[in-house]
């Protein structure tokens, strides 16, 4: 058994496989199917200062390999997810991260400071990258302005380890992985969606009911594994790879593009219990051969 | 009250075409029984070997035979998936992902008389509830609905648990028109509707059980992806703002619906 321990920041985890952000829910959903405790982290859903509705029906579209979605953020709010989720999910054996957006600096930061008091809570992933909202989200993440104003007053906020969410709708996600570097984040985590579009030809329309959506899937796994090795190589914060990841094999490659965690996200759609076995297929790997710890492997590719 | 959802390794028992549109599937669990699953809840297929798809889909069940250890699902060939699915053989396996959702509220009085209206591949899940309730020593009645004769589905299933009443929209067989201009909703009285279909259909049976003051469940088949509800890709309007299809629902009180 090799040593999968991983570390961003202070936050230990048990092994570098967590869930991404909407796509696991809150962990509770997934647990008749899957060992929540053998999977190094759950992001939950993201999670803004006032309730959310999100986007119209229709919110995806299937693509080959891979799908569209628009939901928007929805979700209850930041005290109804410290009233109600997070009594439930608090002694879950593993690290419960909470994926934040707003839409002001002010707004992440009040949304922040709440999650900075729940004990059980050591880290929060900064959702500066929707594609899927118009007030706040992707407009941050894609300029070094946007993506500065918004790390700093969250960073005032919340004194745990801070991961930043980048979009991939960028010309130069370096340069913002650098800018969020210098506002005091703990890591990066990349890639969020990228915008895309889908078109029923018989209906002559867009299918998603705000025309685009963020493309997630096998399909933009290269794309991601490109910008982790870059933004890897230019920041020293931990880099969190996700981006189609949907078997061991894919773990790895992020883990040697440099990224010391990574995250699964639609691939939970196909096989909820697919966390688990990649966690456990990157641990058979390193045994096979012979490498006794995953931080042996970061980074490692030429 | 939720059961415990389960991911299975399905053994395909017979493959069966209905027509040239429909394919019915009966699977088994070779290895263990099958877990217990409510009429109305559906399982998330998985699609293998077809290149255009990704995701599962989402298909009701049709029928649980716990003698057999066996669970039928209905397909109706649409896309790609469903062919796909549509495709699948005698000896084949199929990865389930079950059961999912909330179900239809089953009567408790013996005495309540329920009305069991599905249009199209929409009565699916029916059967299964037609037959629970069969079990529960009560006698279902079924409206169904098609479009030709040919694309009733499953009739001699349906006359095995219940009454059978049937309209077609070119009058090949049963009454000529839609279900809701059924003669028997003008000589019968029911105390709650079950309804599954096409959204026309479900909004028109909607329309005439509210006019008429009947409790009246609808089963909706929104495109999701995940089907344990953390996708929030299948929402529906209701009163209490958009709640995933696949947890909340598939069926709703039409008095949770913001239909018109």
């Amino acid at each position: 058994m090799a040593n999968l321990s991983t570390n961003i920041g202070a936050l230990q985890l048990k092994n570098p496989v967590m869930t991404a952000s909407g796509t696991f829910g809150y962990g509770l959903e997934f647990e008749d199917v899957v060992d929540l405790t053998a999977i190094g982290g759950i992001i939950v859903k993201g999670t803004t200062f006032q309730p959310r509705q999100g986007n119209d029906y229709p919110r995806m579209a299937e693509t080959p390999s891979g799908m569209l979605n628009c939901v928007g953020l929805q979700n209850k709010g930041v005290q109804y997810f410290c009233e109600e989720i997070y009594p439930k999910i608090r002694n879950i054996d593993t690290e419960m991260i909470v994926n934040v957006s707003g839409s002001s600096p002010e707004d992440y930061a009040r949304c922040a400071a709440c999650i900075n008091e729940l004990e059980d809570i050591h880290a929060i992933e900064l959702n500066i990258s929707c594609p899927n909202v118009h007030d706040g989200g992707m407009a941050f993440g894609v300029t070094v302005e946007g993506a500065s104003s918004v790390v700093r007053a969250v960073r005032q906020a919340y004194d745990k380890t801070l991961i930043v969410k980048l979009s991939p709708n960028v010309t130069d996600i370096v340069s913002i992985a650098k800018a969020v570097e210098a506002e005091g984040a703990d890591s990066v985590s990349l890639i969020n969606t990228l915008m895309g579009t889908s078109i029923d030809i018989e209906k002559r329309k867009r299918m998603l009911s705000i025309g685009t959506g963020g493309l997630s899937g096998p399909c933009v796994k290269p794309v991601a594994l490109r910008m982790v090795y870059q933004v890897s190589r230019a920041v020293n914060i931990p880099v969190i790879g996700l981006g189609g990841i949907s078997s061991a094999t894919d773990a790895i490659e992020f883990i040697m593009a440099g990224a010391s965690a990574i995250e699964i996200g639609t691939a939970n759609f196909l096989d909820p219990a697919i966390s688990v076995k990649v966690a456990q297929g990157i641990n058979e790997w390193l045994d096979a051969h012979n490498v006794a710890s995953v931080k042996d492997i970061i980074g490692v590719a030429e | 009250m939720a059961l415990k959802k389960h991911i299975v390794d399905l053994q395909v028992v017979s493959r069966e075409e209905l027509g040239d549109r429909f394919v019915l599937l009966k699977c088994t669990d070779a290895n263990a029984p099958l877990p217990p699953m409510m009429p109305g809840q559906f399982a998330q297929l998985r699609v293998d070997g077809s290149k255009e798809t990704f995701l599962r889909r989402p298909i009701s069940i049709n029928f649980v035979d716990l003698k057999s250890n066996q669970v039928w699902f209905l397909i109706q060939l649409v896309g790609a998936g469903s062919r796909a699915l549509g495709r699948l053989q005698a000896g084949d396996l199929l990865n389930a992902l079950l059961p999912l959702g909330n179900g239809f509220s089953m009567p408790v009085s013996a005495d309540t008389k329920v009305l069991l209206v599905g249009g199209g591949v929409g009565t699916a899940p029916l059967l299964y509830m037609g037959a629970q309730m069969k079990l529960m020593g009560m006698k279902p009645t079924f409206l169904l609905g098609a479009r030709t004769a040919d694309m009733l589905l499953q009739l001699e299933e349906f006359q095995k648990v219940g009454d059978v009443y049937v309209t077609t929209e070119d009058g090949s067989a049963g009454e000529k028109g839609f279900v809701t201009q059924h003669s028997i909703l003008f000589k019968e009285h029911f105390d709650r509707i079950s309804v599954c279909g096409p959204s026309p259909m479900m909004k028109a049976v909607a329309k005439y059980a509210r006019a008429n003051s009947i409790p009246c469940e609808v089963s909706l088949e929104n495109m999701m992806a995940c089907g344990l509800g953390a996708c929030l890709c299948c929402v529906e309007k209701t009163t209490k703002g958009n709640v995933c299809v696949c947890t909340e629902g598939p069926v709703f009180d039409i008095n949770e619906l913001t239909w018109e």
